[in-house]
């Protein structure tokens, strides 16, 4: 695993490489933006990749949450199950069709919607136990960064186009910020608490942000929004070179979130490691002998 | 449930009665939200007629603040002698003394809100274009939407370092779509513009919402070791 980093690095870096190299040359010019609108390679990207780890930290979270009461996780697997039934089968009916925003396919909130039990159940396989809190602080610091380019992103490609930084009424760009502020509180949170029932805090705020992101986006509902309407599942007014290009950029950034987020997840590993032997070594006492169980003084394997 | 009701009322009523003795919740939340008025009446002119338009904003951020002020004592008073220890092994369901903490919160917010509700009447020079008996319903639902997520956000932060400050930064951030509910539904009906219906709902669901995840996770967060 270890000799596979540095292969993974370069080959992310040509990744990214070309489709910078992509965006700014292949790419054809905007008729109406001009070169402008090149920054959406770098923002929608990233808006997606920070979605798809605050995604999984939400996943992580409740999984942490059910593991941690084993009297709840039959019920929680079931909720999860029925969620993912129900809500594939409601996206179709016409009801719930009229509060999908217009632009946007039935089929594709579907299929968002059936991510949930599926990461839920990838997730649980593969992290047991207290992995499953490493996985969420990793994947909500991550988000974090790539929450931040997104909003830096965004006003410098509205300047220009709309004539100002920031439209304080429009629907993603509130919703964006709002998710932003709620995972710095998370983070916020981690830092701050310092005992044992810090992983279960932060699990339970990541349910509180998760329920409270539907109802930002209705409570900005009512505001015109000011946005381009999606451009994937909607109304498929991108030219196809384009969305070539942003496919090509998204799995570039894919690949550097992944390594940025394995490495952070090896580096906390290590850290609680290097906590829990601390702990033992003041509990025992005899410094000597723990200290050779402390993961950094190993010789490599 | 019958105990659950009797537990509740129990702390509720101690609580209520701690605080009639002390008034420390109510007189620092009083006398905060008396400075944001004198403070914002500074600040904008209130007689001009756009006041109408900003006052809505002014009243919640000033009860949004002087609420934090009471939501930090909630369970500081419950730490002295160990008192929440006791409660934790004590059989008594933990969703009994979280709604007696949220009911007591709950009151002391509105006895607030009832008293510095004309207050910004008089600086502001407030007349309702709109139909005034739906600002009752924003007002309970909103106060309910402030203070239940305030009680469980206290609860938290009393695990953490500095947890004065740490509790708005919890709250807050949660508390977006509630505000922007009761602020926009407070001035479409101080304005008579547009109907504020919406934001009834709007609030009616994140109460719900929340109520239920503070319910299902309060045990946790109570017990968890």
């Amino acid at each position: 695993m270890k000799r596979l980093f540095p292969i993974l690095s370069v080959i992310t870096a040509i990744f990214l490489a070309y489709a910078l190299y992509e965006a700014l040359v292949v790419a054809p010019t905007d008729a109406q933006q001009g070169d402008v609108y090149r920054i959406i390679y770098y923002h929608v990207p990233s808006a997606w990749t920070a979605f798809l780890l605050f995604f999984i930290n939400f996943i992580a979270s409740i999984q942490y949450l059910a593991s941690k009461k084993p009297s709840s996780q039959t019920a929680v697997k079931w909720i999860v199950i029925v969620i993912g039934v129900v809500g594939v089968i409601a996206c179709f009916l016409p009801p719930v069709q009229r509060l999908i925003p217009a632009g946007m396919r039935p089929s594709a909130v579907a299929t968002t919607v059936l991510a949930i039990p599926l990461f839920y159940f990838v997730i649980g396989k593969y992290f047991p136990g207290d992995n499953l809190d490493v996985l969420a602080v990793t994947s909500a610091e991550v988000g974090v960064v790539f929450c931040t380019i997104v909003l830096v992103t965004g006003p410098i490609w509205a300047r220009p186009v709309w004539g100002i930084w920031w439209a304080p009424g429009d629907i993603r760009l509130t919703s964006t910020l709002v998710l932003w502020l709620i995972y710095v509180s998370y983070l916020m949170l981690r830092r701050f608490s310092n005992s044992a029932q810090t992983q279960m805090l932060a699990a339970a705020l990541a349910i509180f942000g998760a329920l409270d992101v539907p109802l930002v986006y209705f409570s900005i509902w009512f505001f015109r929004t000011q946005h381009p309407q999606p451009v994937i599942g909607g109304g498929g007014s991108m030219d196809p070179r384009m969305l070539n290009v942003l496919l090509i950029s998204w799995m570039a950034f894919l690949c550097f979130a992944f390594l940025v987020c394995w490495q952070r997840y090896r580096l906390e590993l290590l850290h609680r490691e290097i906590e829990a032997a601390h702990a033992m070594d003041s509990l025992v006492g005899s410094g000597v002998a723990a200290k050779a169980s402390l993961p950094l003084s190993r010789s490599p394997q | 449930m019958n105990s659950l009701w009797s537990v509740t009322l129990a702390t509720l009523v101690k609580d209520i009665r701690l605080e009639w003795r002390s008034k420390d919740a109510l007189n620092s939340m009083l006398f905060f939200s008396l400075l944001v008025v004198v403070i914002f009446s500074f600040s904008f002119d209130p007689l001009a007629e756009e006041s109408r338009h900003i006052v809505g904003g002014l009243v919640w951020v000033g009860f949004l603040f002087a609420s934090v002020t009471a939501l930090n004592q909630t369970w500081a008073r419950e730490l002295r002698n160990q008192v929440l220890d006791a409660y934790r092994v004590s059989p008594a369901p933990a969703n009994a003394l979280f709604l007696a903490k949220a009911l007591g919160n709950f009151i002391f917010v509105s006895v607030l809100e009832a008293v510095m509700t004309p207050l910004f009447v008089i600086f502001y020079n407030v007349r309702v274009l709109g139909p005034a008996w739906q600002l009752l319903p924003v007002a309970i639902l909103g106060t309910w939407a402030l203070v239940v997520n305030g009680t469980f956000f206290a609860a938290m932060s009393l695990r953490t370092r500095s947890r004065e400050i740490m509790l708005p930064l919890l709250l807050f951030p949660i508390s977006i779509p509630a505000v922007i509910a009761m602020v926009a539904g407070t001035t479409s009906i101080l304005t008579g513009e547009e109907s504020a219906h919406f934001y009834l709902v709007l609030l009616l669901t994140y109460d719900v919402v929340f109520t239920t995840a503070c319910l299902a996770l309060f045990g946790m967060i109570l017990h968890a070791e």
